[in-house]
């Protein structure tokens, strides 16, 4: 038996050892190796060099660019995921019919989200937003004659970016259809017989059975909003214009390191980063309580 | 007050029903449909303007249908820049996505049949780590790994885009996992009666049963590195190691700025393995977004 046991911890260990050492080597390593460098001003040419935390000094009081960053992200982020997700939200309740054609409909709304983080939409993008673009293209057509670069304005290049963001809602549409057809009908027909009408199903029934699946959705398409890198690089050809407009953080933490080889001070930005990451996933979790319903509690 | 308008309005509309009930699937199919036809409208647009001649593309941009199709885009387009055409860009792109996948797909198995199948010390801990490791920024390890990299001098080589990939991926063991504990368990007991080792469980029963987890797991790891800019930014610094992603950027580029038929049909060409697994595998990557929120 005890022979037994050990077999199990070894070929645990050998089977899970792809993992294991990928944390240590690729996960762990680099953060911790992250946050000393944080501390130091170090330019990869020549060793680090300890600097206490000026750094994060330097982020919080003196660098403006950084708050500019900081106000784009949030603005980005703030918009962009509720909106996702209410369209997610809607579509799949429209969808979630058996009729014909349903197929064809689904396959149409998840198609941007299946190609919407590559460099080609992006570009594609560029394209329709530009002063020629396919949005101004049919602005004319309906008799607003507008030669607006909407990429190319500080007021509503952040905004592009955001609808950019909105278009992907399929994936969350998909989980969101998932969690619909879950939702037992029974709950509906008793909800009608009592005489609730449309609203009422939607905020008593709809939405608190799909409240968990709504957290686990608000939680990763937060975390991946601030993550956002590839779209805001290519729509400003890499330097977050037009006047910083763009400049969503992982963008700036990007220039900061790789343009000007400030090490330190994009390490201090990433720890600030997953600092704040954690702290709004910590107060997500933590609200959830009040507005997340889960069947074991909820059934009586 | 309420009541009578109730009583008032449930005349009409159960009178009217049979008509309406004629009307609604066809107001459903307008609205629906027309909805549709906005959302991939973009992309109908970009393979519409890959086909356009150079003049042609923004001077009624809204207009889907060509005066002539222009093949030449996708000519001057594959031609790429400085010597490196599409061909080197696509065979790029094609073996970092395919090793990639093999290397993440095969070692998440392993991971995942560890977590979800045999007690070791330890394992909740491993497990959690995973876990927090799924929600990690990637900006966090992005620097050091960048430096490790330069250390060992794996700068401008595909080792440091591809090699990372066979250490597993959090979100593939995770998916895998789920599939395997809907295995029953009865089947490892039998086979271990029979004197099967772990490992024989795991190659000769586990592996078949869990294939459409594996499939869907190389359909999103395939976009995933298909897709990926970031990483070829970083490390894919000469243009012959240069992946499509990589590529597309230099038509924003300086020089190559007026090719816009060029980069349309590049563009364009881009996306065409994505939907050619999409329309194989449309079956696996629905339910392996529904089931474990795969993006």
């Amino acid at each position: 038996m005890t022979k037994l046991r050990e077999n199990n911890h070894l070929v645990g260990y050998l089977f899970t050892a792809p993992f294991i050492l990928g944390f240590l080597i690729f996960t762990l390593f680099p953060m911790l190796a992250s946050l000393y460098y944080s501390f130091t001003d170090y330019n990869l040419f020549e060793a680090p060099n300890w600097i206490g935390t000026d750094n994060y000094r330097t982020m919080f009081s003196g660098d403006d660019q950084y708050w500019k960053s900081v106000s784009v992200t949030f603005t980005y982020v703030v918009a962009s995921v509720p909106l996702r997700l209410a369209f997610a939200l809607l579509v799949a309740m429209l969808l979630n019919k058996t009729v014909g054609g349903i197929g064809l409909y689904r396959s149409a709304y998840y198609l941007p989200s299946l190609i919407g983080g590559s460099v080609a939409v992006s570009i594609m993008w560029t394209q329709i937003f530009g002063d020629k673009g396919l949005l101004n293209s049919f602005l004319g057509l309906i008799g607003i004659h507008s030669t607006t670069s909407w990429i190319g304005t500080p007021g509503t290049a952040i905004w592009t970016l955001i609808a950019l963001s909105v278009w992907q809602f399929g994936s969350s549409m998909l989980i969101f259809l998932a969690g619909l057809k879950g939702i037992p009908a029974q709950l509906y027909e008793a909800a009608s017989v009592d005489g609730a009408g449309a609203a009422r199903r939607f905020f008593k029934i709809t939405l608190p059975m799909l409240s968990p699946i709504i957290l686990f959705n608000l939680i990763m398409q937060t975390i991946s909003a601030f993550m956002t890198f590839t779209p805001a690089y290519i729509i400003s050809r890499g330097d977050g214009g037009p006047l910083d407009s763009t400049l969503l953080y992982s963008l700036y933490l990007y220039k900061r390191a790789f343009q000007f080889y400030e090490m330190g001070y994009a390490s201090a930005m990433a720890w600030v980063m997953l600092l704040t990451i954690g702290l709004i996933a910590l107060i997500l979790f933590q609200t959830s309580k009040y507005w997340v319903h889960y069947e074991s509690r909820g059934e009586s | 007050m309420s009541i009578p308008v109730k009583a008032v309005m449930a005349g009409p509309a159960e009178a009217k029903k049979p008509s309406s009930k004629r009307w609604k699937p066809l107001v459903y199919h307008l609205c629906v449909g027309l909805l549709g036809l906005v959302m991939i409208y973009p992309i109908l647009w970009l393979v519409a303007s890959s086909l356009k001649p150079n003049d042609e593309i923004f001077s009624h941009a809204y207009n889907l249908i060509p005066s002539r199709i222009a093949w030449e885009n996708y000519r001057s387009g594959w031609a790429g820049f400085a010597g490196n055409t599409f061909t080197t860009f696509f065979r790029n792109s094609m073996f970092i996505s395919v090793l990639s996948t093999l290397g993440a797909v095969a070692s998440s198995a392993l991971v995942a049949y560890g977590f979800a199948r045999i007690p070791f010390a330890g394992k909740g801990f491993w497990f959690g780590a995973m876990m927090m490791t799924m929600m990690l920024p990637s900006d966090v390890t992005m620097i050091p790994q960048y430096v490790m990299f330069s250390k060992i001098g794996w700068l401008a080589s595909f080792k440091p885009v591809i090699v990372p990939q066979f250490f597993a991926v959090p979100f593939f063991v995770f998916l895998i996992m789920q599939f395997i504990r809907t295995i029953p368990n009865d089947l490892d007991e039998a086979a271990k009666m029979d004197g099967c080792s772990k490992y024989a469980i795991f190659f000769r029963i586990i592996v078949p049963l869990i294939v459409p987890a594996l499939v869907t797991a190389s359909i999103f790891s395939f976009y995933w590195r298909w897709d990926d800019f970031i990483n070829p930014l970083l490390y894919l610094n000469k243009p012959q190691l240069y992946p499509v992603s990589l590529a597309l950027k230099l038509f924003l580029d300086g020089d190559s700025l007026n090719n816009w038929g060029g980069m349309f049909a590049m563009s364009t060409l881009s996306l065409v393995p994505i939907f050619i697994i999409f329309f194989i595998f449309q079956r696996f990557i629905v339910e392996g977004i529904s089931t474990s929120g795969l993006k």
